[in-house]
């Protein structure tokens, strides 16, 4: 291979997939071939960027030139004009939207500036389904290192010392977690597993991890494994990420075939051997007592804690349960020590943390930031302001055990403990930005939908409560709210917090506490008078007809489905509205704005 | 979970392909914790038959020597499985926070105008289920919309039509 060879990165995670990008790998490798310019190039297919919002994305290296929204047709071009003639095809690089300039370099991009990628180091550099790319960026090092140097409680230490917390939402600290697992009926049989199953809806950092470098997870889970005494792993991941499953079972056979899972590693009587297990579309099973009684193919019912996993998990055995990006940390924390992590980051909350950055804002996708950067750098700097020049509303973290946060705490800096002190929390890293246009009693709905629909039933608190407290938003969305709902649902929402049997029902309530800590207004508005200013709330929005603007063109009676608006040719129309249906599409037709919701 | 007329809820099927359960069969022999990896299982059965029958879990409790109820629980449970036969084509709506904020709602009621049927439903002549499906983390895509496994992205109501088209015979 010529050491000049270039190499062309094509984004292989789901996002890009679904816009073609094999399309343009096959072009890519017929133009290459065509043109005879497979010495000089080959196209290589990697993991996610990040930047989902511009994708397909197509990465020349070593010219370091980022080409956003790629499609199959562009391959010639990039062929001939880059690779060939030495030149960019300017018409898809990203233009950067203040200066207008294009940019070729991402470390230019807004998007790009403020990250700092440790968990997502190797996504969008090597080939996720060749181990030799693992392998050439110091992939098992971390590993043989660890087995072959240091001794379990060495390995223990460096992450205790790392900071490193749960990145699955909890918190708690890794190593401490590690250590405990390691104390617990030490010579008997253990397990690892990896909580794959990235429930919360919005989050989709663990998929592209494990889409484009599950290397890190597998090096990680059996460097734990060895650290904790464990002899076997699950990856316990959802069904509805085949391609990610895919990605990790290509990677363990590679893993396996090159011995580094199996019997006897590097040659130490350490041996280790990881089984995939699916999850089957339940969001409580994220939950790590619930998680395990999946494993044991049972219904994923959460049980009391304590016992802890640590010392009862799966088949009763010293069990610790990782979330993936925490694992996918701890190959470079081995490998550039404790104190390089710990130097990142605030002081209870080290390292970087990875976003999934979603929702009314420019910039949408994967973010990868040290921990202690605000909320105000990611929507505003990385995430390049609001979409259609809307107004910020909130912005929601942690997904349905979360709060919203508002223009007044952006300047607060992400870690765990802040996050906290202002009604919301890290959660996984789903941030969903929201606009002047979303309905927050709405919102807040959506929400308990999902937990009530998800809630696994067992406990009365959450089985019972989050019902009633969805039959009141509901109510309220629908103008049928009663003067005595906001306190009904604070008072049930603190039950509920403080006597569920699990973290799912302990957290359904936060969205509601905190949009009505929030925007109260909204909720008295939906109630006292039947008002939805965002006209969300199919049911409280009305429409009327502006009689200083209706020129009587009639394009709005033709268009009703129910026939509620009267008038005649050249006159002010009217809806009628005991008849109108609120579907809007006279709003839509209403070519003179005459058509308001007021 | 509404229905609770348990043989209503769970499709009965005389006459299932015996091939078909030789291969479940050969599927759940090759594995060595059987009971742990029902879940596993269900997966493979639920893409040998497309649905899961009665006689299915039955035959399921059977090998892995557990009580039908036992399955039916686990079955029930989990939202991924079906015990309704499913139509040609399954359309997933996915219904995360970031396509919500989107506008997949109205997706949603664009797709149940244009064929009839609600979400959690199968059309009459069988080419569509309809199912709401969890987040599946294209959320820089939103809104999202599967068609069997394929993935399309920044759906608004004036796709419809033309994703429908492309499957329609």
């Amino acid at each position: 291979m010529s050491t000049n060879k270039r190499k062309i990165l094509v984004c292989g995670g789901t996002g890009c997939i679904s816009s073609d990008s094999e399309g343009i790998i096959k072009n890519l490798e017929l133009e290459l071939k065509n043109n005879g310019q497979e010495e000089n190039a080959k196209v290589v297919k990697v993991g996610c960027f990040g930047f989902c919002g511009q994708g397909p994305i197509v990465k020349i290296e070593p010219d370091n030139v980022f080409y956003v929204r790629v499609s199959p047709n562009d391959a010639k071009d990039i062929v001939e004009q880059h690779i060939i003639g030495g030149n960019y095809v300017e018409r898809i690089l990203f233009v950067d939207p203040l200066s207008n300039q294009r940019i070729h370099d991402y470390k230019d991009m807004a998007f790009y500036a403020k990250q700092h990628r440790v968990a997502l180091r190797n996504c969008g550099e090597i080939d996720p389904e060749n181990i030799e790319d693992y392998i050439a960026n110091r992939g098992y090092e971390a590993l043989k290192k660890c087995i072959t140097e240091y001794s379990r409680d060495e390995v223990i230490n460096i992450i205790k010392e790392s900071g490193l917390r749960g990145r699955g939402g909890g918190g708690f600290p890794t190593g401490l977690k590690w250590e405990i697992t390691k104390k617990s009926r030490d010579g008997e049989q253990k397990y690892i597993i990896c909580n794959a199953d990235e429930g919360d809806p919005g989050a989709f950092m663990d998929r592209s991890i494990l889409e484009g470098d599950a290397h890190s997870v597998i090096e990680a889970m059996a460097i734990g494994a060895y650290a904790m005494g464990a002899q076997n792993g699950v990856v316990y991941i959802r069904a509805e990420y085949p391609l990610a499953i895919h990605r990790l079972m290509i990677a363990m056979q590679q893993a396996k075939e090159k011995g580094f899972l199996g019997k006897n590693i590097f040659g130490t009587d350490f041996s280790f051997e990881i089984e995939i297990r699916y999850g089957a579309g339940a969001f409580v099973c994220g939950e790590e007592t619930a998680l395990i009684h999946s494993v044991e193919g049972h219904r994923g019912e959460p049980t009391v804690k304590p016992p802890f996993p640590s010392e009862s998990g799966l088949k009763g055995q010293p069990t610790c349960v990782n979330n993936v990006e925490t694992l996918a940390n701890v190959p470079a924390i081995i490998l550039n020590g404790a104190k390089w992590f710990a130097d990142m980051g605030t002081e209870k909350s080290k390292g970087t943390k990875v976003f999934a950055l979603a929702g009314k804002i420019n910039n949408i996708g994967l973010v990868e930031v040290p921990m202690g950067t605000t909320l105000r750098e990611i929507v505003y700097d990385i995430g390049g302001g609001i979409l259609g020049g809307h107004k910020f509303k909130a912005v929601q973290t942690g997904g349905p055990s979360g709060g919203v946060i508002t223009e007044a705490d952006l300047d607060t800096p992400i870690d765990y403990e802040s996050l906290k002190s202002i009604g919301s929390m890290m959660g996984s890293g789903g941030m969903i930005v929201m606009d002047e246009t979303d309905c927050m009693v709405n919102i807040a709905k959506f929400y308990l939908e999902f937990t009530q629909d998800e809630s696994c039933g067992k406990c009365t608190p959450c089985r019972v409560g989050t019902k009633r407290m969805y039959e009141i938003l509901d109510r309220i969305t629908k103008g049928q709210g009663k003067p005595e709902d906001i306190d009904n649902l604070l008072q049930l929402g603190d039950m509920i917090k403080s006597s569920a049997l699990c973290g799912l029902g302990q957290t359904a309530p936060n969205p509601v506490l905190s949009t009505i800590k929030y925007f109260r207004d909204e909720y008295e508005d939906h109630i006292n008078k039947h008002y939805c200013k965002t006209g969300k709330c199919k049911d409280l929005v009305k429409y009327a007809i502006d009689p200083e603007k209706c020129i009587g063109c009639t394009a709005c009676a033709r268009v009703c489905p129910v026939g509620c608006i009267a008038g005649e040719v050249k006159k002010v129309h009217v809806i009628d509205q005991e008849k109108c249906i609120k579907c809007g599409a006279c709003f839509d037709a209403c070519k003179f704005n005459a058509v308001v919701k007021p | 979970m509404e229905k609770s007329n348990i043989h209503e809820q769970t499709t009965s099927v005389k006459d299932l392909p015996q091939d078909l359960f030789l291969e479940l069969r050969k599927y759940i022999d090759g594995l060595e914790d059987k009971k742990g990896s029902l879940i596993n299982i269900l997966h493979k059965a639920q893409e040998l038959f497309g649905f899961l029958p009665r006689e299915v879990q039955l035959f399921i409790a059977k090998e892995l020597g557990i009580p039908g109820s036992q399955v039916f629980g686990v079955v029930s449970f989990y939202s991924y499985f079906t015990t309704k036969p499913t139509g040609k084509n399954t359309i997933s709506l996915c219904m995360g926070t970031a396509c919500f904020v989107k506008g997949a709602d109205k997706v949603k009621f664009k797709i149940e105008e244009k064929l009839g049927v609600k979400f959690g439903e199968t059309t009459p002549d069988g080419l569509f289920t309809l199912r709401d499906v969890r987040c599946v983390g294209a959320c820089g895509l939103a809104p999202v919309v599967l068609v069997n496994e394929k993935v399309y992205g920044n759906v608004t109501e004036n796709d419809v039509d033309r994703i429908l088209g492309d499957y329609q015979e």
